[in-house]
């Protein structure tokens, strides 16, 4: 069975600058993807290969097994991509927007599943508005039900809660997670780790062109991250064989690493025989944001 | 089903919602032309026999019309689009080269006609006009607006700012129809700007077309109407390279 995203060797040039220096990657099936990286990482110019907005100087792109240059119908079909920027076209309504994106892709008579992605994107109520009198909230709604009119197996989200209120995240993100229930591939790049870490099952790291990650979440929290007791003492000191292990962090709290949960009871085990009093504790879980910052760091050495 | 009609469909609808601006406001401009340019000239100038120079206007005034909006129409879509950036709707979808240069194409022509008919509308109680071979005046119609209607979405493409798109429509466009021979037969020219009326595609459309009401022109309406047809044809070849490379639209 083809994958649902192939990239092969792929690279990119816009003028001096190398967007892409030879990326290669792949998406299976049904999977729930995260493309992370700093801006100016080239994750956008990734996505935009893969949708034609872009034509890569070398290397190939294809799509559910469709490659994206020479069966591009095929593959536009079998992808719906929303951009990063909010773009809308001032002429239309919300109905009308959708009904001529639907048309783009040689669907007519596509009103039925118009309304339930209104109806799921909380839309329903602006059908009939203009787009210009939406808030950008409500017009990234409405770019999501574009890239969505025709039903396609792989969908590619760049960025889409940058500035966006709670509420719709949550909309957003529920939606999102029936659609890869139901099927879909995911490829979903952001700023906010945690969403990441949430959602994905499989995540690449990309800085300065190049992938420099790719695993499954959990492997990479794994490896990169811990999970840490923080503790905050009312009196007394840390003890030694605790101290070695503890950084400083600003408040007068102390970061302790631990392997497992067992070992907190370790560390206050042994806080209490040193007569040390905890005013605070907090037990810190493996972070994607840990594991990001660790990455970009290492990579940044040659 | 292509994305073909849709794309139509919705460049049509994009000028039509607009139309005050986008039709209206054109067949205004060219019937305050003829009321000026009748009254101050129709003393001085008798371009064919038989023939008011009201009568002499009207044709050329509403073919340079036709160029004009037909050529706004494709540009002025394709610059918008790019700088709003809402051309990702059209260029995610899997619409070939082929299909987006027909749709801007002929919603064009469509802006092109129907400005023309309404200049004729607008001016028939003003001039009686007759039409000697209605062909000539559709087939004229078809390659002018259809030459203009192409050279926009090549400026659409070209232009990155706005203010690029306004100096080849004032630089190139303008001069190019003004000078087309609207206001006077090319006989009437001296001998050099005689010779450069004939470097002038758009010439070619405005006399041809006016063939069609008076079965008079400067030029033989098949020849004319082969140099059109010629031109567009060109102008069309060049267009679907660049969309095909997607020229400025796709990075």
């Amino acid at each position: 069975m083809a994958l649902a995203v192939e990239v092969r060797g792929v690279e990119k040039r816009f003028g001096s600058v190398r967007a892409l220096a030879g990326v290669s990657l792949e998406v299976a099936r049904g999977e729930f993807f995260a493309l992370l990286g700093p801006n100016g990482a080239g994750k956008t110019t990734l996505i935009s290969a893969l949708g034609g907005l872009a034509i890569p100087d070398a290397g190939s792109l294809a799509v559910m097994g469709h490659d994206v240059a020479r069966d591009f119908r095929a593959a536009r079909r079998a992808v719906g991509i929303v951009p990063q920027e909010i773009v809308f076209d001032p002429f239309f309504s919300v109905r009308e927007t959708l009904r001529i994106q639907s048309g783009y892709f040689g669907l007519r008579d596509n009103d039925r599943w118009i309304d339930e992605l209104l109806d799921r994107l909380g839309l329903a109520s602006k059908a009939d508005a203009n787009m210009r009198s939406l808030s950008g909230g409500m017009k990234r709604r409405v770019m999501v039900a574009q890239a969505l009119v025709h039903r396609p197996p792989v969908i590619v989200l760049d960025e889409p809660t940058a500035g966006v209120d709670v509420e719709l995240r949550q909309t957003l993100w529920s939606f999102v997670r029936g659609l890869n229930e139901a099927g879909h591939t995911i490829v979903l790049t952001t700023h906010y780790l945690e969403e990441a870490q949430q959602l994905c099952s499989r995540t690449a790291m990309m800085k300065e062109g190049r992938i420099v990650a790719l695993d499954s979440t959990a492997n990479l929290l794994a490896t990169f991250s811990e999970r840490v007791v923080r503790v905050k003492l009312g009196a007394g000191h840390l003890p030694a064989g605790l101290l070695e292990r503890a950084s400083p962090e600003a408040g007068g709290w102390w970061r302790i690493p631990v392997a497992d949960l067992a070992h907190v009871e370790d560390v206050l085990a042994r806080l209490r025989s040193a007569g040390a009093d905890v005013a605070s504790l907090e037990v810190g879980e493996p972070e994607l944001e840990e594991v990001f910052v660790k990455i970009m760091r290492q990579a940044a050495l040659p | 089903m292509s994305g073909f009609p849709t794309l139509l469909y919705k460049e049509v609808l994009r000028f039509w919602k607009v139309s005050f601006q986008t039709v209206a406001a054109p067949v205004l401009t060219t019937v305050l032309y003829l009321l000026v340019f009748s009254h101050a000239l129709s003393g001085h100038v008798q371009a064919f026999p038989g023939v008011s120079y009201v009568q002499f206007l009207v044709p050329g005034l509403a073919m340079m019309a036709m160029l004009q909006n037909a050529f706004a129409n494709s540009s002025s879509s394709i610059i918008q689009s790019k700088v709003t950036g809402n051309i990702v709707f059209i260029l995610l979808p899997p619409l070939a080269a082929g299909e987006i240069f027909a749709a801007y194409l002929l919603a064009s022509m469509v802006r092109g006609l129907v400005v023309g008919m309404g200049v004729f509308a607008a001016t028939l109680w003003l001039v009686p006009m007759p039409m000697k071979h209605p062909l000539w005046v559709i087939a004229f119609s078809i390659a002018g607006c259809g030459m203009l209607g192409t050279m926009g979405i090549i400026a659409g493409m070209w232009s990155d700012k706005f203010d690029q798109l306004a100096a080849f429509q004032n630089f190139v466009v303008m001069p190019l129809t003004f000078l087309a021979g609207a206001f006077y037969s090319m006989h009437s020219l001296p001998p050099f700007w005689q010779a450069l009326s004939r470097l002038n595609p758009f010439f070619y459309a405005v006399d041809g077309f006016r063939y069609g009401f008076f079965g008079q022109s400067d030029v033989a309406p098949a020849a004319s109407l082969a140099i059109a047809s010629a031109a567009f044809a060109a102008l069309s070849w060049i267009t679907l390279l660049l969309l095909r490379r997607g020229y400025k639209l796709r990075h």
